[in-house]
């Protein structure tokens, strides 16, 4: 198959992780206003623990699931003990969530050591399905799928739905949302085990594709970074755009200057806070 | 009092290798010297301009890498240590204009995200930085023909640094400069609206702070003799901002006292168990949940209330 076709399907498939990955972020950044370090150390812990849980005899899916909930729990005991105390203390959140992803990167060197291990991709989706005459690896296209359908589901989460308008209303105005009686304290928490949630499942569903090794936790977050400083924080649309446009730009970036791939993947994102400094879809912010 | 009290700091710094005993403990106190340089460089932004920033690792690194490129290249030390610190002046140019877009957290974010540039680089473009396996220099300088080999008189080198950054320090909070710096964390649009110029004062204090940071980052690479890409990583940035965090913000002392916990805590842990990440990880979360000041304001504060609650004791017992 043509290499640029291979290129541009690994970037979707990488686009699509990253939309899972930077949409949590994002929303927590936006809502909360809390810098999440430790979002990439979620995706490496979800794609961990579903390790074990398959070689415990559970399915991909179920483990996809299940990892996920998993990390989502310990992002909510997070949020709830240690965050909640630091409201409005930038450094401090700075510093506990890196000082966790310390820690959580080091357990899971301890855990299940430094060797990398590759999830198994599911059987149903081995092998390469044709469209339009070219063969297409199945299980990124499928990966490719989700994101999309995830895409969707939480537009119409926070569009459609009461509780996606009581998100929007803690977005821009906490003080006045909590005026009108929403527990916007609850809905922190929502949000962040939302976010962990998603970043646990993106880890697993990654697993076949990028394998979990110690420091998947670091590669990641950059990543998310610039996917939210590219598309603006808080924007549902930035995300999605930004990751595919990082993905893009990581894969071919890889493949065309093999020795600069980090500094194509951070050029744009330069250009962007010269130009826009609120990202792509940010809003100003006074 | 105060004097005094300097003098005698003074005193013990400069006679550490004659009576510390043992080249490792005088090695270890070289380490924290340059470390609290690269604190106290720190310390200009996150603690008197109230910028973080998690990208410092990557200037401390681009001066170990530009000194050893150069050096390597057969250049003598002047023009080594000339080049490397003009070089790590011009990169935390740019990275404070990049940086300086956003305040608050979006300078964290930037800043992350221009040291993971700095890393990526040293990690991947191979045929510059010999990737993962870095580079190995031939040797320290040997200013006005004295040798800096043994660990006892590059402690004293690094010593007159050390003494140089401080009082760089010292002159910098005192001076109307600092006071401007002091100025725009607190109170940037009042700043603005007194006809100061906030952009250009942060972009000074960016530029103070990288060239410390440059500085402690070629004595980094004269004690090792050796650079990698482990030393730009995001883990050392966020090392270098526990020191300042640990030991108190914006204060002269506290970074000191941070890189001096930080290096002991590294090499004692380091030597009795492998999890220093998660020892790093659990101090960092200790001192923001417990102490968010820093330990020096902190120790200050509750020795301040431990006399508060003797005193009245004491004159009831009068």
């Amino acid at each position: 198959m043509n290499l640029w076709v291979v290129l541009a399907v690994n970037s979707i498939t990488l686009g699509g992780l990253l939309f899972l990955l930077s949409a949590g972020f994002s929303l927590i950044f936006g809502l909360m206003k809390i810098p999440n370090l430790t979002h990439g150390s979620f995706f490496m812990l979800g794609a961990y623990l579903a390790t074990s849980l398959i070689a415990h005899g559970l399915d991909f899916w179920t483990a996809a699931i299940v990892g996920g909930l998993m990390v989502a729990a310990f992002g909510g005991l997070v949020e709830r003990l240690i965050l909640r105390r630091l409201v409005n203390a930038e450094l401090a959140q700075v510093l506990v969530t890196l000082g966790l992803s310390f820690m959580i990167a080091d357990v899971c060197l301890m855990v299940w050591t430094g060797d990398p291990i590759r999830i198994a991709t599911p059987s149903a989706l081995r092998g390469a399905t044709s469209v339009m005459g070219l063969g297409f690896p199945t299980y990124r296209l499928a990966i490719s799928l989700i994101a999309v359908v995830f895409a969707v589901v939480l537009w119409a989460l926070l569009d459609r739905t009461r509780l996606g308008a009581m998100i929007r209303a803690g977005v821009d105005d906490p003080a006045m949302a909590r005026v009108v009686g929403i527990r916007v304290s609850r809905l922190f928490t929502i949000v962040f085990c939302l976010g962990a949630w998603l970043a646990g499942f993106a880890g697993v569903i990654g697993g076949p594709i990028l394998s979990v090794y110690p420091g998947l936790d670091q590669e990641m977050l950059p990543l998310a970074l610039v996917v939210v400083i590219l598309g603006g924080s808080g924007s549902l649309l930035g995300s999605l755009v930004g990751s595919f446009v990082v993905g893009f730009l990581y894969n071919f970036g890889q493949a065309m200057f093999p020795e600069l791939a980090y500094v194509v993947l951070f050029l744009p994102m330069l250009v962007v806070l010269v130009v826009r400094p609120q990202g792509l879809f940010g809003r100003q912010v006074a | 009092v105060k004097r005094i009290v300097l003098l005698g700091a003074l005193v013990i710094l400069a006679t550490v290798p004659l009576w510390v005993g043992g080249t490792y403990y005088v090695n270890i106190t070289s380490q924290i010297l340059f470390y609290a340089i690269f604190a106290l460089g720190v310390n200009v932004l996150a603690g008197y301009a109230g910028l973080v920033s998690l990208g410092h690792a990557g200037l401390f690194g681009i001066a170990a890498y530009a000194g050893a490129k150069i050096m390597n290249d057969g250049y003598g030390h002047v023009v080594v240590i000339a080049g490397a610190l003009a070089l790590t002046l011009l990169a935390a140019a740019v990275f404070a204009v990049l940086a300086l877009r956003g305040t608050g957290l979006g300078f964290v974010m930037i800043t992350v995200a221009l040291g993971q540039i700095v890393w990526g680089v040293a990690y991947r473009w191979i045929s510059i930085t010999n990737g993962d396996n870095g580079i190995a220099i031939r040797g320290r300088p040997s200013p006005l023909g004295l040798s800096l080999t043994s660990p006892a008189s590059f402690y004293w080198a690094t010593l007159i640094v050390f003494l140089l950054a401080v009082t760089s320090m010292a002159v910098f909070v005192a001076s109307p400069f600092g006071a401007s710096v002091r100025g725009t964390r607190d109170q940037p649009r009042r700043m603005n609206a007194l006809g100061y110029h906030v952009w250009m004062i942060r972009f000074l204090a960016f530029l103070f702070s990288g060239f410390w940071s440059g500085v402690a980052g070629l004595l980094y690479l004269y004690y090792n003799q050796f650079v990698s890409p482990q030393t730009v990583a995001l883990t050392a940035s966020a090392e270098a901002l526990l020191m300042v965090i640990a030991g108190g913000t914006a204060t002269l002392l506290g970074p000191i006292a941070g890189a001096a916990l930080v290096v002991i805590v590294k090499n004692v842990a380091s030597a009795y168990i492998e999890r220093w990440n998660f020892v790093l990880g659990a101090i960092f979360v200790g001192i923001v949940v417990f102490m968010p000041e820093g330990l020096v304001p902190g120790t200050v504060r509750r020795w301040r209330r431990a006399m508060a609650a003797l005193r009245p004791r004491a004159t009831a017992a009068g």
